[in-house]
C-alpha cells in the first residue's frame, strides 16, 4: 500500500465536485487527505508517508501510541501487520459484506425487497476494520445503511435477508426492517432513520459500561461501544452534544465517521464550513484522527488504537474516516450528481481488491484461497435468499406484538379487564 | 399489589362519610398531609435505594437540588453517579438515557419542563417508543421522562404547553398525569418499575399542595396501577372526566354544582395512556353526561378522545353532547387576565355541566 504515490494523486486529481460553491478553498491544505497519522501526535505509523502536512496538526491532546506499534517501528525489517488467519478473515467479512449489498439490490429490482434501502458497497473496510475487533458483549450503533454492520458483527445474513424481505424469520421478524437491524444476541442496537439518533443512543450504551463498572460493580466490565455515522450527520447539533458528554465523562467510545463525502446529493463540501471532520475531537478534549477508509489494514490499526483506548477507560476518541460508496445513497437514487471521475478515483481504490493484493503480494494467501472464499460466500448468499424466500410473512397476530414490553399498556378493556389478558385480543387489527 | 386491595377496604369502609365532607379526604382517615414535591421526592428517594439500576438525569437536579426542589437531597444520599446533572443537551442526554435505558438500567430523565422536550421528542418517541416493536421485543427501554407540564404562572408561550395529546398519541409510550400526592408517589413508582418508555406529566403549580396521605401511601411498595382512572368522587348526574391540576378544579366546581342540586361525579384519569375507556363510559352510563376537562389546546386533544371513546361505546346512553372544556386555542399570553381567561376556571366547568344538565329530556 503505497501511501506516498496515493497522497500525490489525491493533490493532482481535479476534483469538479461543485464549481459555484459559495466557500473558495484557495488554501490546498483544505481537501487534502493524507494517509493515517495521529494528530497531535509526534510519531507516525509506519504505514503513513512522513507528509509535511502532519506537522500542521499538532493540536489537541497528544495520543499515546500503542506499545505494539512502537515494538513494529523498532524491528529493522518490515512486518507485516495481520497473520494469515487474520488476513483470510479480514478478506471473508469484506466479500461477505459486498456480495450480501449486491444481492440486495438484485432482490430490490426483483420486487422482493422494497422501501429504503441503503448499501454499503465501496465502504466494508470501515465496518470489517472496526468490528471484528471487537467482542460479543461490545455494542454496535449504526445508521440506516446498516445491513453489513449487522453481518459484521455476527448477524447470520439468513437473519438479516429475511427481515429485508419482511419475513417472520428475520432479525427483528419483520417489524424493524432495512433500517432497523436490532440484535439482542449481538449487541447491535440499530439501524435509526434519523441521522445522528444513533450518536446519543451510542453514548448512552458506553455511559451504562462506565455504570455497570463503577456502580453495579461488575468490575470486569470493559465493553465498548462503536458509533458509525456519515459526514452530514457531523453537521448535526446531536453530533456535538455527544462529543462533548462523552469526553467529559470519559465513556468508552468510538466514534467512527465514514465520510463518504455525500449526503444523499449534498456534497460534504458544500454542507460544512470546516470540512475536515477529525478536527472536531481536539475541540471537545479528544483525540482525532483521519485514515484512509478504503484501506482496511490502515482502519483496523487505528481501530486497535482507539478500541485500547477505550477498552483502558481513557476516554472517547473520534476517528474519521475516508471512504466512498460506489453505489447511490439508496437504491431510489439515480446518483446523478456525483463526478464520474470521482467515482472512478474510488473504484480504483476498493479495499477487497487492495487488500486481496496486499494478501497475495505477502504470500498470506494463494488465489485459490480467496476463490474458494469467494464461492463460499455466494452460496451462504444464495442459501441467505433461499431461506428468506421460503419464510412465512409475520401472523395477522404479530401486529400487536411488542408494542410494550409490558402488555398492560393498552389498557383496561369494556368489561373491565386488561385487554392483553383477553386471548382474542391480537387478532384484532389497527383498532384495539 | 396488596397496596391496593387494601386501599379498596380503606375506601369501602370510608363509603359512609357524606362526600360533602370527604371531598378530597375520602382515601384517608390518618390524614397525613404530603405535599406532591415531597411525595415525588420520596418516590425517587424509595426506588433509587431498592434498586441501584436507577440513576436520575437531567438539568440542576444535582447540585441545585432540582430546578423545582423534587429531587432535594438526591445527590448527597446517591453520589455524583447516579444523580447526573447534565449540560444544556435535551437531545443528547436523552438519547445517552434511551441508550442506557436499552442496557436494562433504568433512567429517570427530568425535563425543565416538557416544553423543553420538544428538543428530546425524537427520542422519547423514535428511540424510546418504538424500539421495542422494531426489535421484536429483543430490546425493551424502561425509562421514565418527568417534568411539570402545562401551563403555569406568568411565564410566557413557550412555556405553557400540556403536552398530554402529543404522547398520548404514540403507540409504545405510557403517559401519566397525576393529581394528588397519593398518585405522584404511586405513579412515580410504578412508572420507575415499569419495563416501558413512561411520560409523567407533573404541574408546577401543583408542587406545593398539600394532600392527605394515609400509611398505605407511605409504605415504600405501594405502587398504583398504570391505565386504571379513579373516581375521586361519586355522584350519579353529570360526569367530570379530567386530569392533573383540573381535577381540582373540577372537585370544587362539584361543590358548587351540589349546592344546585347536581351530585357531578367526578374522574382523575391518572392515565392518559392507556386511557381507562371502561371507567369513563361506566361512569357515563350511569349518568348520561359528560364534561370534559384539559388545560391543553383543544384541537386533537384528551378530551377530544375521551369524547370518542364515548360515541362509539356507549352513544344511546347519552342524554346530552358531550361538553369538552379546554384551554383557548392561542399560545399562552402574558398578561394575567389574559392568563386567566387562556386556561379554563370553575366557572367554566360549571357552566358545562349545567348545560349538560339543563339540556336534558327528562
Amino acid at each position: 500500500m503505497n501511501s506516498a504515490s496515493c497522497a500525490a494523486k489525491i493533490s493532482t486529481q481535479p476534483f469538479s465536485l461543485n464549481p459555484t460553491s459559495p466557500t473558495s478553498h484557495d488554501n490546498p491544505l483544505v481537501f487534502p487527505k493524507p494517509t493515517s497519522f495521529f494528530l497531535g501526535s509526534t510519531r507516525k505509523l509506519r504505514l503513513s508517508s512522513s507528509s509535511k502536512l502532519n506537522l500542521h496538526r499538532r493540536s489537541g491532546t497528544v495520543v499515546a501510541v500503542s506499545d505494539v506499534v512502537k515494538q513494529k517501528k523498532s524491528k529493522s525489517t518490515p512486518s507485516l501487520l495481520i497473520t494469515k488467519e487474520e488476513g483470510l478473515e479480514l478478506y471473508e467479512d469484506m466479500i461477505l459484506g459486498r456480495a450480501f449489498e449486491d444481492m440486495c439490490a438484485q432482490m430490490y429490482y426483483r420486487g422482493k425487497m422494497f422501501g429504503f434501502v441503503h448499501l454499503y458497497n465501496g465502504q466494508e473496510a470501515v465496518s470489517t476494520g472496526f468490528i471484528k475487533l471487537l467482542k460479543q458483549q461490545d455494542s454496535v450503533v449504526s445508521t440506516y445503511r446498516d445491513h453489513v454492520h449487522a453481518l459484521s458483527k455476527g448477524v447470520p445474513a439468513r437473519a438479516v435477508m429475511s427481515e429485508l424481505f419482511g419475513k417472520t424469520t428475520g432479525c427483528c421478524r419483520g417489524q424493524g426492517g432495512s433500517m432497523h437491524m436490532f440484535s439482542r444476541e449481538h449487541n447491535l442496537l440499530g439501524g435509526f432513520a434519523f441521522i445522528g439518533e444513533g450518536i446519543p443512543v451510542a453514548t448512552g450504551a458506553a455511559f451504562t459500561s462506565k455504570y455497570k463498572r463503577e456502580i453495579l460493580k461488575e468490575a470486569d466490565c470493559d465493553h465498548v461501544t462503536l458509533a458509525f455515522f456519515g459526514d452530514g450527520t457531523c453537521n448535526n447539533g446531536q453530533f456535538f452534544e455527544c462529543l462533548n458528554m462523552a469526553a467529559l465523562w470519559k465513556l468508552p467510545i468510538v466514534f467512527v465517521v465514514e465520510n463518504n463525502l455525500w449526503a444523499i446529493g449534498m456534497s460534504h463540501l458544500r454542507a460544512t464550513s470546516d470540512p475536515q471532520i477529525y478536527k472536531k475531537g481536539p475541540a471537545f478534549g479528544m483525540p482525532g484522527i483521519h485514515v484512509d477508509g478504503m484501506d482496511v489494514l490502515k482502519v483496523r490499526e487505528v481501530a486497535k488504537e482507539a478500541i485500547g483506548r477505550a477498552r483502558r477507560g481513557e476516554g472517547p476518541t473520534l476517528v474519521e474516516c475516508e471512504t466512498y460508496r460506489f453505489r447511490g445513497h439508496s437504491l431510489a437514487d439515480p446518483d446523478e450528481l456525483r463526478d464520474p471521475a470521482e467515482k472512478a478515483y474510488y473504484a480504483a481504490r476498493d479495499p477487497i481488491t487492495a487488500l486481496k493484493k496486499y494478501l497475495i503480494e505477502n504470500s498470506l494467501a494463494s488465489e485459490a484461497d480467496l476463490k474458494a472464499i469467494d464461492k463460499k460466500i455466494d452460496e451462504v448468499v444464495e442459501d441467505a435468499v433461499e431461506f428468506a424466500d421460503e419464510s412465512p410473512v409475520p401472523s395477522r397476530s404479530q401486529l400487536l406484538e411488542n408494542v410494550f414490553a409490558d402488555p398492560k399498556g393498552f389498557g383496561i378493556g369494556p368489561d373491565g379487564r386488561y385487554r392483553c389478558e383477553d386471548p382474542k385480543f391480537t387478532e384484532g387489527t389497527a383498532h384495539v | 399489589m396488596l397496596g391496593i386491595v387494601r386501599q379498596k377496604m380503606l375506601e369501602q369502609s370510608l363509603k359512609k362519610i357524606p362526600p360533602a365532607v370527604s371531598v378530597l379526604r375520602s382515601y384517608s382517615s390518618a390524614a397525613k398531609q404530603m405535599t406532591i414535591r415531597d411525595a415525588l421526592n420520596s418516590a425517587l428517594d424509595e426506588e433509587m435505594s431498592a434498586d441501584s439500576k436507577v440513576f436520575l438525569m437531567g438539568e440542576e437536579v444535582g447540585e441545585y437540588q432540582g430546578a423545582y426542589k423534587i429531587t432535594k437531597g438526591l445527590l448527597d444520599k446517591y453520589g455524583p453517579e447516579r444523580v447526573l446533572d447534565t449540560p444544556i443537551t435535551e437531545a443528547g442526554f436523552t438519547g445517552v438515557a434511551v441508550g442506557a435505558a436499552y442496557y436494562g438500567v433504568k433512567p429517570v430523565v427530568e425535563f425543565m419542563t416538557f416544553n423543553f422536550s420538544m428538543q428530546a421528542i425524537d427520542h422519547i418517541i423514535n428511540s424510546a417508543a418504538k424500539t421495542n416493536y422494531m426489535s421484536s421485543g429483543q430490546i425493551s427501554v424502561p425509562i421514565v421522562f418527568r417534568g411539570p407540564n402545562g401551563a403555569a404562572a406568568g411565564v410566557g408561550a413557550q412555556h405553557s404547553q400540556c403536552y398530554a395529546a402529543w404522547y398520548a398519541s404514540c403507540p409504545g409510550l405510557k403517559v401519566l398525569a397525576p393529581y394528588s400526592s397519593e398518585d405522584a408517589r404511586g405513579l412515580l413508582k410504578a412508572a420507575i418499575r415499569d419495563p416501558d418508555p413512561v411520560v409523567f406529566l407533573e404541574n408546577e403549580l401543583l408542587y406545593g399542595e398539600s394532600f392527605p396521605v394515609s400509611d398505605e401511601v407511605l409504605d415504600s411498595s405501594f405502587c398504583l396501577p398504570i391505565g386504571k382512572a379513579k373516581i375521586e368522587r361519586k355522584g350519579k348526574d353529570v360526569t367530570i372526566a379530567a386530569y392533573s391540576k383540573m381535577v381540582g378544579y373540577a372537585l370544587k366546581a362539584a361543590e358548587t354544582l351540589e349546592k344546585d342540586g347536581i351530585d357531578a361525579e367526578v374522574i382523575n384519569l391518572r392515565s392518559i395512556r392507556p386511557l381507562d375507556r371502561s371507567m369513563i363510559n361506566a361512569s357515563v352510563r350511569k349518568t348520561s353526561r359528560l364534561v370534559t376537562v384539559e388545560e391543553a389546546f383543544p384541537q386533537h386533544g384528551v378530551g377530544a378522545e375521551i369524547c370518542v371513546s364515548i360515541v362509539e361505546e356507549s352513544f344511546a346512553y347519552l342524554d346530552a353532547p358531550v361538553e369538552r372544556i379546554a384551554g383557548a386555542d392561542v399560545p399562552m399570553p402574558y398578561a394575567a387576565n389574559l392568563e386567566r381567561m387562556a386556561v379554563p376556571q370553575v366557572e367554566d366547568i360549571v357552566r358545562a355541566a349545567k348545560r349538560t344538565c339543563y339540556r336534558s329530556v327528562s
